[in-house]
């Protein structure tokens, strides 16, 4: 590196100026509060552990994603986290390791090898909840609506939130004898939506003629709140898996209609984000004007089983960074007091009263640089007869 | 543009003026000529949809961050693209051409002693090809005139989209191994899919009609 790149940042990733973190640290700590009115307790997981905890129950979407190190101590790999649900399902089956119903959520940064998003950030601040010991459906939607309340708090409303179930792909897969090969064929296809090659595909794999037209009515069946409705037709030739899984869906559609009016609703039953960790709903949420997701999550039961307790679980991660660009919240800072240096006192009380009422007093230094306004002062620690008192600048 | 707008990408030239009757199908027709104004956003006869006229292989990343809500593109193009935010909806059954396997007349290079040398603009679908063949390849990324590479023993053969065949007659070459045929396809960004569903559905219904004839 010649030394005067000695400025440059590593691809993908970014500081954030003043202004920025303020912004940042004031919605960090809004977002903690209302999850906290919620129930949901703040966890704090470690930035590195070892690799089999980091990717537990993630399948394989995360292994390229995770910076690796060896432990000189253990010998062991470790990794820097690139998603922080694994390490949350780890306290609630682990050290938490209880029946009744689990609240936690987290925020923290996450280092991923490559950006897979529009932000392009390889360390975005991830920001969920979860919500662990219950299957109804009544815990995914308390989830979805504290996602739609926590981008509401960003001052995001307007979202267009997509719903869509595991359970359907999975139970017609396996209706047809799909073997993994093909299974893994169609899906990549589905999550493309290539209609040309999924109807060859089918034609070549000759399946039973009714789950063959089911697999591709599935591609189409996408849009309003009513998609459920036709679905239920077009896959009434369905195993029980299915009609299972569309039911549950239905119901949180419905609820979710209810409860979020605002919120508009789109059905896609072959969405299939998050196919390999996702084991029931899933669902994103989308704002007009951006090309991708601003905040996703899923039921995931049975997570914690490798860490010894498992059971259902439900949660939504979102990216902190992302939010406060599509945010456009202005933090103002209040104009700070400038106070004259010295150790009388008369002045360091009066400079103590100020920061205990709130206030952020700046104290000249000797031969400073710049006037007390270039500080961002607008006002000044005067000594008048009476003693110490604030006064314009 | 407005979060109202439908903007469509394509490229400039044959996908263009092949696509143009299918466009009129859903009722889109351009106002401007792309050939003949500098313009790169063209207005249409529906004030809610552009065209937005950018390089082929800059068709897909717009489509997939969503700087566009539709495309047009050639399927050679979107192979090579690795993004995960678009969806394929539809083969526009217009300029059909395939990807092809060649190399110098008479000789058989794919039994080359070594690594076979393969030229040519479709890295990662070749190297999908020969891998998927059992053959290992080194690949020599080549921007245009492929067919030259063989000729001056920059390669062993090349991987591109043969039409009638004649240039590659005129080099003394010759075209082996079919790798897959290409057509253009209507691609979708996901998000758009989402929020403009009912319209841009009605758009790939009606430019399946018309592709059905």
């Amino acid at each position: 590196m010649k030394s005067q790149e000695a400025w440059l940042l590593p691809e993908g990733i970014e500081e954030l100026l003043p202004e920025q973190a303020q912004q940042l640290e004031a919605l960090r700590r809004d977002l903690i509060d209302q999850m906290r009115s919620w129930g949901y307790q703040l966890v704090i997981p470690p930035f590195v552990d070892y690799m089999d905890s980091l990717l537990t129950g993630m399948g394989n979407d995360l292994t390229l994603q995770t910076f690796t190190l060896t432990d000189q101590i253990s010998g062991r790999q470790m990794g820097i986290r690139a998603d922080m649900t694994p390490q949350i399902a780890r306290m609630d089956a682990h050290q938490l390791k209880k029946d009744a119903p689990n609240r936690l959520c987290y925020l923290g940064t996450v280092l991923r090898t490559r950006s897979d998003d529009f932000a392009a950030s390889r360390s975005p601040i991830q920001c969920g909840a979860e919500l662990y010991g219950s299957s109804s459906i009544n815990s995914d939607i308390e989830i979805i609506r504290l996602m739609l309340a926590t981008l509401s708090k960003t001052g995001i409303s307007d979202v267009y939130l997509d719903l869509a179930h595991v359970g359907i792909y999975r139970g017609l897969a396996k209706q047809a004898g799909l073997d993994d090969e093909r299974e893994a064929a169609l899906f990549e296809v589905l999550q493309r939506k290539a209609i040309p090659e999924l109807e060859a595909m089918l034609a070549e794999w000759s399946l039973d003629a009714n789950v063959s037209s089911m697999l591709r009515a599935l591609v189409d069946l996408n849009g309003d709140v009513d998609v459920i409705e036709t679905a239920k037709q077009a896959l009434a030739g369905a195993e029980q898996s299915v009609l299972v899984a569309l039911e549950n869906l239905a119901g949180i559609a419905t609820a979710l209609q209810t409860l979020t009016p605002e919120t508009r609703l789109f059905i896609d039953l072959a969405e299939l984000r998050g196919y390999h960790y996702h084991n029931g709903v899933m669902f994103s949420a989308y704002l007009a004007g951006q090309g991708q997701a601003i905040a996703w999550g899923g039921r995931y039961d049975n997570i914690g089983k490798d860490f010894g307790h498992a059971r259902p679980a439900t949660g939504f991660s979102t990216d902190l960074k992302c939010l406060l660009e599509m945010a456009n919240t202005v933090v103002t800072t209040p104009a700070a007091i400038f106070a004259p240096s010295g150790t009388e006192a008369g002045l360091l009380s009066a400079i103590a009263k100020c920061r205990d009422a709130g206030e952020c007093v700046i104290v000249e230094l000797p031969e400073q640089v710049g006037s007390a306004s270039e500080l961002g002062c607008d006002r000044q620690l005067v000594k008048n007869n009476d003693g110490w008192e604030v006064v314009a600048l | 543009m407005s979060n109202n707008t439908i903007s469509i990408a394509v490229s400039k030239g044959r996908i263009y003026k092949e696509a143009l009757p299918l466009l009129a199908h859903a009722g889109i027709t351009p106002i401007d000529d792309p050939d003949k104004c500098r313009k790169l956003i063209l207005d249409t006869n529906d004030p809610d949809v552009k065209l937005v006229i950018i390089r082929a292989t800059d068709v897909p990343v717009f489509v997939n961050y969503g700087a566009a809500d539709l495309g047009i593109t050639g399927k050679d193009t979107l192979m090579e693209y690795d993004g995960s935010e678009l969806y394929e909806p539809l083969d526009l059954k217009i300029s059909p051409c395939k990807l092809m396997v060649a190399g110098p007349k008479d000789q058989d290079f794919l039994n080359t002693k070594g690594r076979l040398r393969v030229a040519t603009k479709y890295v990662n679908t070749t190297k999908r090809y020969f891998t998927d063949r059992g053959i290992q390849v080194e690949i020599i990324k080549l921007y245009g005139s492929m067919e030259l590479a063989p000729m001056v023993s920059l390669s062993d053969c090349i991987v591109d989209l043969v039409d009638t065949g004649n240039t590659l007659k005129a080099n003394g070459l010759e075209a082996t191994d079919h790798v897959c045929d290409i057509s253009s396809r209507l691609i979708v960004n996901k998000a758009s899919m989402k929020m403009k569903h009912d319209r841009i559905k009605k758009i790939i219904s009606q430019i399946s009609d018309a592709v059905k004839g």
